[in-house]
């Protein structure tokens, strides 16, 4: 098949899931979960094996071969990740436990350092909890200000209420989610930079969603801090990533204190390594940095473009397929959206449903998906059944989510 | 597609789903508490009306919950009208045993009335993460039994 001239042909991206070819209770395995984890293909599985049997070591100082393989290969996963960010600077890339972590990170040493009181972080009514909370924590401690942007009825951030939470220029930082991991919603990422840069505001975005389905270029987009996780890039768990100007990684204290962090100790005092050593103390995630680069090249190999392609033809079809079943409502129409439908009806409990699709072998997520405060945006109670895609979904797939869907009415009526 | 599935969701758990009895608040409760099942954000409160001899004179719920979880409370309050609170205690433990491993091979026989009412929602544990939307009524039942103000089921 080909999509906007470039070649990609799911049925030969699926043998690479390994997973995929499963029966679950009898059934062909319907995976759509993999906004909340990506299965994993077997160059990544093979990788990380590898690892293990042949080049394993801790890394940084261990001065004898496998040690330096493994740092080697450890530092290799960190300019894979800054070329597949079009970061500028590999320095700039701090390994990190995943994204929940990573913006931990800024709220902690960022916002408690370079953040005054009187300034105010604003994120969006569309935040998955870790977006929320770590600000929550630092509004605790440091006395700094919460705004929130509006979420427009179809799911769209509203540019003219963030605009005009800029608008007294004591925003220091904007936080938002790239795409929604409940609406899809793909934010105009571009546009909000150039806003809050107008307004002196740092941008930081949860790219967790969005990194996995279109190409990040961080130069172009300009953005302070950008966060991801390996998991749900095909990668493995234990690893997320936090992007983010050299200038301000240099400015920031440690987050965390402990080995490999530190240039020199006495008993009495530390010197800070430069980053991004400075903010990875301990031994790192060795392996997994291993698996995430494997999983780097997978999707870099398949082409970005093409992966956004293939996804853009699913997310139409879904947008044709889910809208119209009897009793169900699809939480948010943005304009520009992803492959995640976030979904209630007026039949069935979430979590009844969930079960009911996993009998046909359909894997949904069933609750209010870490943001709670965007269910009641929506009015929604008890909580939405949602599908996500990833690449080797199809629109087999996405007929038989709406036929399930359309029989499990009758199964509660 | 989804045959298989009418185990669970027997006909009784369906309608005690869809129309709940006993739902609604009792305001002169001697005893109430909160049920809270933080993971799918099922909540429900408990009400129990003690009578002079000390049984439960009445019972009712409120809440918001799926199938499972509701037709579990419309079943509590309905099996446990007339109990002690130790008879209620007894009846909530085998309940829990029943959701939990299919059967209850333990039960008093003076509840096997009781537990025949129940039978239904027994199909519950195969499905490990359902468990608890059947037990949070019976967890809060234990919370209001002891006084308490607050039970989750986590």
């Amino acid at each position: 098949m080909s999509f906007d001239g470039v070649s990609f042909d799911v049925g030969r991206v699926r043998r690479d899931f390994p997973i995929l070819s499963q029966k679950i209770r009898g059934k062909d395995l319907v995976f759509l979960d993999s906004g909340a984890s990506a299965q994993k293909p077997r160059v990544v599985i093979d990788a990380m094996v590898r690892c293990m049997e042949e080049r394993y070591a801790n890394v940084h100082r261990g001065a004898y071969f496998l040690s330096e393989a493994a740092t080697e290969a450890y530092e290799a996963a960190r300019a894979a990740t800054a070329r597949f960010l079009n970061a500028p600077d590999p320095r700039g890339i701090v390994f990190a436990k995943n994204s929940t972590e990573a913006i931990n990170l800024v709220a902690h040493s960022w916002g408690r350092h370079v953040l005054q009181p009187g300034q105010a972080v604003l994120f969006s009514e569309m935040e998955h909890h870790a977006n929320i909370v770590p600000w929550h924590l630092l509004k605790e401690d440091k006395g700094v200000e919460l705004r929130v942007v509006r979420v427009t009825d179809s799911g769209e951030i509203d540019l003219e209420d963030l605009e005009a939470k800029l608008a007294d220029g004591k925003v220091g930082l904007v936080a938002i989610a790239h795409m929604s991991n409940v609406l899809g919603t793909v934010a105009p990422a571009e546009r909000i930079v150039r806003m809050a840069h107008a307004a002196g505001a740092k941008v930081l975005f949860d790219g967790s969603q969005a990194a996995v389905h279109r190409r990040v270029d961080l130069q172009a987009l300009d953005a302070d801090f950008y966060v991801f996780t390996g998991h749900k890039l095909y990668g493995p768990t234990g690893i997320g990533v936090l992007a983010a100007k050299l200038e301000h990684l240099e400015r920031m204290p440690p987050f965390l204190g402990g080995g490999d962090m530190i240039s020199v100790v006495t008993l009495k005092r530390s010197e800070w390594a430069p980053p991004p050593a400075k903010f990875e103390a301990g031994t790192p995630p060795i392996v997994e940095a291993v698996g995430l680069h494997a999983a780097i090249d997978y999707v870099t190999a398949l082409g970005m473009e093409a992966i956004e392609a293939h996804e853009r033809r699913l997310v139409d079809h879904a947008m044709r397929r889910l809208t119209d079943i009897e009793g169900v409502r699809l939480l948010g129409r943005a304009q520009d959206r992803g492959g995640v439908f976030a979904m209630a009806t007026d039949y069935a409990h979430a979590h009844d449903l969930a079960t009911l699709l996993d009998r046909a072998g359909i894997a949904v997520r069933a609750g209010r998906h870490c943001a709670e405060p965007l269910h009641t945006r929506f009015g929604v109670e008890g909580g939405t059944v949602r599908a996500s895609f990833g690449l080797y979904t199809t629109e087999a797939e996405v007929d038989y989510l709406a036929e399930a869907l359309t029989k499990a009415r009758e199964f509660f009526a | 597609m989804f045959d298989d599935l009418r185990d669970l969701y027997q006909e009784v758990i369906l309608d005690h789903g869809r129309k709940p009895r006993n739902f609604r608040r009792l305001e002169d409760a001697d005893r109430s508490a909160r049920g809270d099942n933080p993971m799918c954000g099922d909540r429900l409160e408990l009400f129990l009306k003690l009578g002079p001899d000390g049984r439960i004179a009445d019972a009712a719920f409120q809440g918001r919950g799926c199938a499972i979880s509701t037709a579990s409370a419309s079943l509590l309050t309905e099996t446990v009208k007339g109990k002690t609170a130790e008879e209620a205690h007894a009846l909530s433990d085998s309940f829990r045993e029943l959701a939990m491993t299919g059967t209850c091979p333990h039960c008093q026989a003076a509840l096997e009335e009781e537990m025949e009412r129940l039978q239904p929602l027994s199909g519950v544990h195969e499905f490990p993460s359902r468990v608890k939307c059947a037990t949070l009524a019976w967890h809060t039942l234990n919370a209001a039994l002891d006084g308490a103000k607050e039970a989750s089921s986590e």
